[in-house]
């Protein structure tokens, strides 16, 4: 029985030493301050943008910012649970009540890009000749060709819902040509191109893609494709735990010059994909 | 992704689910072994529910834990959420009805009369547990080996409990996932095919040990 | 020389599930003996031989062992002083030594105690030089032998037998017979052996009891147990009763 006892108690250590190492790893013995949550979306994260100009906060304040990636629904939700110290987001219909409960500190504007039509370069519902996206929109519904719905809680779905409204339609009642995928951005886009319809994308995401996809551009720069992007830091009194020290200094950080222009600087395929607005 | 990204993803990926599979053992071979041999008011109820439990679906063990481990939550004050050690939970929740029930049933295979052979010969209660796990070793290493497979296939619950985070809480299986999303196929292949061997390699393994049974 | 222990069983009876497979059994080995219990299959010699050990406990009556210790106060260690061996005995997944050993270890003995008491033990049943073999690859009578070595290794003052020679070829059962033998001239111990072979009975015992469908239909010395004015005594002395 000596044998088992000893197999025993090496696993015991073992098991010790590894939990131990997780829990170091995990910054269970570091001081809470180390660690900034920042809650953003997918097509964010995607685009490669943080991991462009994240490696000058570290280097600038020595905290290392951990993005977890979600849709703009959630990443708010994970706001208010707590969960999140900053939330990068671009979904103004979601971010106005969660500051009006309070969760935020405050908004800040960061950057903005541009949502745009894309579709197949023969254009057959006539979407390029629209005069406004609402026209564009009515077209591909009269015409009844393919669409692309994100359908999940992301700003590009938002907008997306925002426009079918603008044109008096109602989504339920649309044929099977009105597909809600309920997937991210690129996997969207794939799918647009591989079936040969319309979707509405952020030109971020777009352009990240370009080279392996055969759909275009085709309607583009009305008002109301403007994707506007804020930070909000989260507000300590709903949850106690959270790092508002860096939370504030990340917002500074991000709308100050140097990084405004960081970020103009960010390109992808040849195309800036982010424009900087942040007020001064 | 980067090489260095790569790697750091396939040792998170095996650091995570090593740490479950040895903390599942040490607590579901004792205790499978304990239900198998004795019979007590309720041991049946235990079985059965550990058995029932091997349909629990990963994305609700990933919804549970997540929820729990959340600030909001009840564990929130751990600070485990979006961590390897949260990932860690999620994982040995998942496997350990797997490994308990398969401990189970590696013990109950035991003959009858082995036991009472190993009885006539003067052991105690605990003597006789683990001289019968020791007869079933076998089929108690191959439980221990498909809860390991099980823990680093897993997508769901360490994307919903760590967040896959890079540099962080990523693993091989979300970052297949997120890649793919990105549309960079390269690097999810690439990463498919460390998984396989891995997948191989634990098979292969189990095949040794049924083959020495 | 240390004697084995008497063992006295009064009053014994057991069910399985609504039928009787003992009633009223009273059965008194003297220390030393070498004590046969006969019967046909089925007429509950395993299952008094289980309680007698007390692996099994009885639904009436009592087993009381050297004349005084009572079960109910020494249990475990009472155990540890008798051992059983089987029909078909069961060998552990490990070396023929790891088997011989194993009883030695659960008494937390030394290692080179082990390894000495072991190694004598494989030698009295003619198996030296068999440690290393892995017990799986025994053949029937080899893997017997080894049960009988790994039996006797831990010096039992009983030593029950579930008609141990029952699938053995003729050599292997002259082998064990004079192990046996051996084993209790050596130490005096006290033997219970279960048979359905009145040969083997008549060969090694002085007494015996007569069990049928779990009734004692007589007990004594081998010859008035014969010659009991029963049938079914009579035919299974005759080797027509099985």
């Amino acid at each position: 029985m000596n044998k088992t006892k000893w197999l025993i108690l090496v696993v015991v250590v073992i098991a010790v030493v590894l939990v131990a190492a997780g829990l170091a790893i995990s910054g269970v013995f570091s001081p809470a301050e180390s660690r900034l949550i920042l809650a953003t979306t997918t097509s964010t994260q995607n685009s490669g943008l943080l991991d462009f100009i994240l490696p000058d906060f570290k280097s600038k304040y020595g905290v290392k910012v951990d993005v977890v990636a979600v849709g703009s629904g959630q990443a708010l939700e994970n706001a208010k649970k707590g969960d999140a110290d900053v939330v990068l987001s671009h979904a103004p219909s979601l971010e106005a009540p969660f500051m009006d409960q309070g969760y935020g500190i405050f908004k800040w504007k960061v950057m903005y890009n541009q949502f745009a039509m894309v579709g197949p370069s023969s254009d057959p519902a006539g979407v390029g000749s629209a005069w406004n996206v609402t026209v564009a929109f009515k077209k591909i519904a009269d015409n009844s060709s393919t669409f692309l719905s994100r359908s999940d809680n992301s700003g590009t779905y938002t907008k997306e819902m925002q426009i079918w409204a603008l044109a008096g339609l109602n989504t339920s009642q649309f044929g099977s040509w009105y597909k809600e995928v309920g997937k991210g951005m690129e996997d969207t886009l794939m799918m647009t191109d591989e079936l040969g319809g319309y979707t509405l994308t952020d030109e971020g995401t777009y352009f990240t893609l370009i080279t392996t996809l055969s759909i275009v551009e085709v309607f583009r720069n009305d008002i109301v494709l403007f994707n506007q992007y804020s930070v909000i830091p989260v507000n300590p009194a709903k949850n106690l735990n959270v790092n508002v020290k860096y939370a504030v200094l990340f917002a500074e950080w991000i709308v100050s010059p140097e990084t405004q222009d960081l970020i103009a600087s960010y390109a992808a395929n040849g195309h800036q994909l982010f424009f900087p607005n942040a007020e001064p | 992704m980067s090489e260095l990204d790569i790697a750091q993803v396939v040792a998170l990926s095996l650091y995570v689910s090593i740490t479950a599979t040895v903390l599942t053992s040490l607590v579901g071979l004792p205790l499978g072994a304990f239900l198998a041999l004795k019979r007590f008011r309720g041991s049946w109820l235990m079985r059965t529910g550990v058995y029932t439990l091997f349909a629990l679906p990963s994305v609700v063990v990933g919804l549970v834990v997540y929820t729990m481990l959340s600030h909001s939550g009840p564990l929130g004050f751990l600070d485990w959420l979006w961590t390897p050690i949260g990932m860690v939970l999620a994982e040995s929740v998942l496997i350990f009805p797997l490994v308990t029930g398969l401990t189970i049933s590696a013990v109950s295979d035991v003959d009858e009369s082995v036991r009472l052979t190993i009885k006539t010969l003067g052991a105690s209660n605990r003597q006789l547990m683990m001289r019968v796990m020791h007869e079933a070793r076998f089929g108690i290493f191959g439980a221990v080996m498909v809860g390991f497979g099980r823990a680093i296939s897993e997508v769901g619950a360490v994307w919903m409990v760590g967040g896959n985070i890079k540099g962080s809480t990523q693993v091989i299986t979300t970052a297949i996932m997120q890649q793919t999303q990105m549309g960079d196929f390269g690097t999810s292949f690439a990463l498919a095919g460390i998984l396989l061997i891995i997948a191989f390699v634990v098979f292969f393994v189990i095949r040794e040990i049924q083959e020495r049974d | 020389m240390t004697l084995g222990l008497a063992v006295e069983a009064a009053g014994i009876s057991k069910s399985y599930g609504g039928s009787a497979v003992l009633s009223g059994v009273n059965l008194k080995v003297e220390a030393g003996e070498l004590f046969a219990m006969l019967g046909p299959s089925g007429s509950g010699k395993s299952t008094l031989l289980r309680i007698l050990n007390l692996l099994e406990q009885p639904d009436n009556g009592e087993v009381t062992f050297g004349g005084s210790e009572s079960v109910l106060r020494d249990g475990q260690r009472l155990r540890r002083r008798m051992t059983m061996l089987l029909q078909r005995s069961v060998m552990f997944r490990d070396t023929v030594f790891g088997n011989v050993a194993y009883g030695l270890r659960l008494r937390g003995m030394q290692e080179r105690e082990i390894r000495d008491r072991a190694l004598n033990a494989l030698g009295d049943v003619g198996l030296q030089g068999f440690e290393r073999r892995k017990a799986s690859t025994l053949s029937g009578g080899e893997a017997q032998r080894v049960a009988f070595a790994r039996a006797i290794a831990i010096e039992p003052e009983v030593l029950f037998l579930d008609e141990f020679t029952a699938n053995l070829d003729p050599p292997n059962i002259k082998m064990l017979e004079s192990a046996l033998a051996a084993y209790r001239q050596k130490t005096g111990c006290t033997v219970v052996m279960v048979s359905h072979n009145p040969f083997q009975a008549q060969r090694l015992a002085k007494r015996c009891l007569f069990l049928y469908q779990g009734e004692v239909l007589g007990s004594g010395s081998i010859d008035d147990v014969r010659r009991l004015d029963d049938d079914r005594t009579a035919a299974f002395f005759r080797g027509d009763l099985i």
